[in-house]
């Protein structure tokens, strides 16, 4: 049994439908990469997998014992308003949110837990600080360590090194694949195709032809071949204004 | 003058007027950090608008419960208002915008058309900014609103983290199994309870400094959730103490000085935080 398994499932807004028929599943210990063209659907797919939306048709099955309460999220963007007033330490103890159930305060296995992930991050000394004071490499971090907090199973994230530079994205890259290691199921969004044929077992490529399989199979197919030789062959500006033509 | 205090606090309708106000002040302080990082700072505002029309219908009604139409009327508009502006077809600004003015024009209709008094806008006067009912209050009103303010603060500790996690990153928290509608719920329902007991104290154009002042104030000299919470209902009490004792000794009407009081604390906090950071840095 797999740990998600995804039948024939639609996904959209309202009556809008972004994409269609989707089937693939994720086991455990897969390094699952999403790639495809921005407004292709990878964040509507990403929150329908959370739950956060209701699909249009199709079946999500979780199996290998995973409970919806054992699911890490690191958002796209957190729209955290300038001026909430939140330690890192609040913040990443908030993840363990699931675990405590209707159980009122955090106990202390939580707090440990909390102590633990914010080291494995590398933030434990910025624990009583300010998240909005931040830079955005540490505030990635801050929300890595809240996401680690909520699984031992699976993470998904979404584009986590966006806005961030080359040296810290490097570290965000091996942080996560140090967790894949560990034995965390990771589904990644990413529009860094070098560092997801890198680092991921498995692609999933979503557009107008869809493609899962693992990534020796990607970089053979048609959608593979096209996506990677597009993305290495153009320029920045002309990328820029590619995106702005298929947003609507 | 402390003489002078000690002879009103032999009063029964004083040290009445004082709890009434403490408990208050604790329980809007208590919410207000969220309701103002939600981008809700005027729903006090909004809600105590129509709790003020909900009032207008019952006094029509000649009913002697009012509570019994305000209660339900303001919860109702509350979970509305709170949900609405989560999936925003009208923002939440417009939306308790709309409710207000409606409900306050509402309200303003009904009681000159049904009105018997003569003192009309007297009476829309002492609704909207607080009469001195604060002083009238009766031992069942005191007993009330202990009950209805210890189970807020109860509330609101119990679901301490959740308030939090809820309020820092709602997808998240969906995400990781926290049913997020009812903590939705149960803010909405709890700000409700909050605004109606409220309105007795300062009426319901001031309300909204309740909920808003000391959250502001503490949130120039603390950053982290539960320092502002816990500053800004240490700030709230004292403010509200400090401002009914003014009133009584210099006869100023309570709502307004209780919220002088808060405006001037908040001044400090300011100028403090400025202070402070500058040292920090
Ligand atoms: N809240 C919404 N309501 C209606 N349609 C939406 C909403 N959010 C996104 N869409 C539409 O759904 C499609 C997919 O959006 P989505 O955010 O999933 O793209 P994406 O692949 O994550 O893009 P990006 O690479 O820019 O993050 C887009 O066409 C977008 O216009
Ligand atoms: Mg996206």
């Amino acid at each position: 049994m797999a740990l998600l398994t995804i039948q024939d499932l639609s996904i959209g807004y309202d009556a809008h439908t972004v994409l269609q028929d989707l089937n693939f599943s994720v086991h455990t210990g897969d390094y699952l990469c999403i790639v495809g063209e921005n407004g292709s659907g990878k964040s509507t797919l990403m929150k329908t997998l959370l739950r956060l939306q209701k699909p249009v048709s199709g079946r999500i099955l979780t199996g290998d014992g995973l409970k919806e309460t054992e699911i890490g999220y690191l958002p796209q963007q957190t729209i955290v308003q300038k001026d909430f007033p939140a330690s890192v330490r609040e913040i990443v103890l908030s993840g363990c949110q699931g675990r405590c159930g209707m159980r009122p305060f955090y106990n202390r296995e939580e707090k440990a837990l909390a102590l633990q992930n914010m080291e494995r991050m590398g933030i434990a000394t910025l624990k009583n600080r300010c998240y909005r004071e931040l830079s955005g490499g540490q505030q990635q971090r801050v929300l890595l360590a809240r996401a680690l907090c909520a699984t031992r199973k699976l993470l998904l994230l979404d584009e986590p090194v966006s806005g961030l530079d080359p040296k810290v994205t490097a570290e965000m890259y091996s942080l996560i694949s140090e967790l894949n290691r560990d034995g965390i199921t990771i589904i990644m969004i990413s529009h860094d195709l070098s560092a997801a044929l890198r680092y991921a077992s498995h692609i999933l490529h979503i557009g107008p032809t869809v493609f899962y399989g693992t990534k020796e199979a990607y970089l053979e197919s048609e959608p593979g071949e096209i996506f990677t030789r597009d993305s290495y062959a153009t320029t920045e500006p002309q990328r820029a204004k590619h995106k702005g033509g298929k947003r609507k | 003058m402390i003489e002078k205090l000690g002879m009103y606090l032999q009063y029964p309708f004083v040290r009445y007027a004082l709890i009434v106000g403490i408990l208050i002040a604790l329980c809007s302080s208590l919410l207000g950090v969220t309701l103002v990082l939600k981008r809700f700072s005027l729903i006090g505002d909004g809600l105590s608008h129509v709790a003020f029309g909900a009032m207008t219908i019952a006094a029509v009604l000649n009913l002697t419960s009012q509570m019994l139409v305000i209660l339900p009327v303001t919860v109702i508009s509350a979970v509305f208002l709170l949900r609405s502006g989560r999936n925003a077809k009208i923002r939440g600004d417009a939306a308790v915008a709309m409710i207000s003015v409606g409900s306050l024009a509402f309200g303003y209709l009904i009681m000159n058309i049904f009105s018997t008094s003569s003192n009309l806008s007297g009476d829309v006067c002492s609704t909207l900014f607080g009469s001195t009912s604060i002083l009238t209050l009766t031992e069942r009103d005191v007993a009330i609103c202990t009950v209805l303010s210890i189970a807020v603060v109860v509330t609101f500790i119990l679901f301490y983290n959740k308030i939090f996690a809820v309020t820092f990153d709602e997808d998240f928290s969906r995400a990781a199994g926290t049913h997020t509608d009812r903590y939705q719920l149960l803010i909405s329902i709890v700000v409700a309870v909050i605004i109606v007991l409220a309105m007795n104290l300062v009426g319901s154009l001031l309300i909204s400094a309740l909920i808003i002042f000391p959250a502001l104030s503490a949130m120039r000299l603390f950053h982290s959730f539960r320092q502002v919470t816990v500053c800004s209902a240490v700030l709230s009490v004292f403010c509200a103490a400090l401002g009914i004792l003014i009133s009584i000794l210099a006869g100023t009407p309570v709502g307004s000085t209780i919220v002088a009081v808060d405006t001037a604390a908040f001044i400090i906090c300011c100028a403090a935080g400025l202070i402070l950071g500058g040292i920090r840095k």
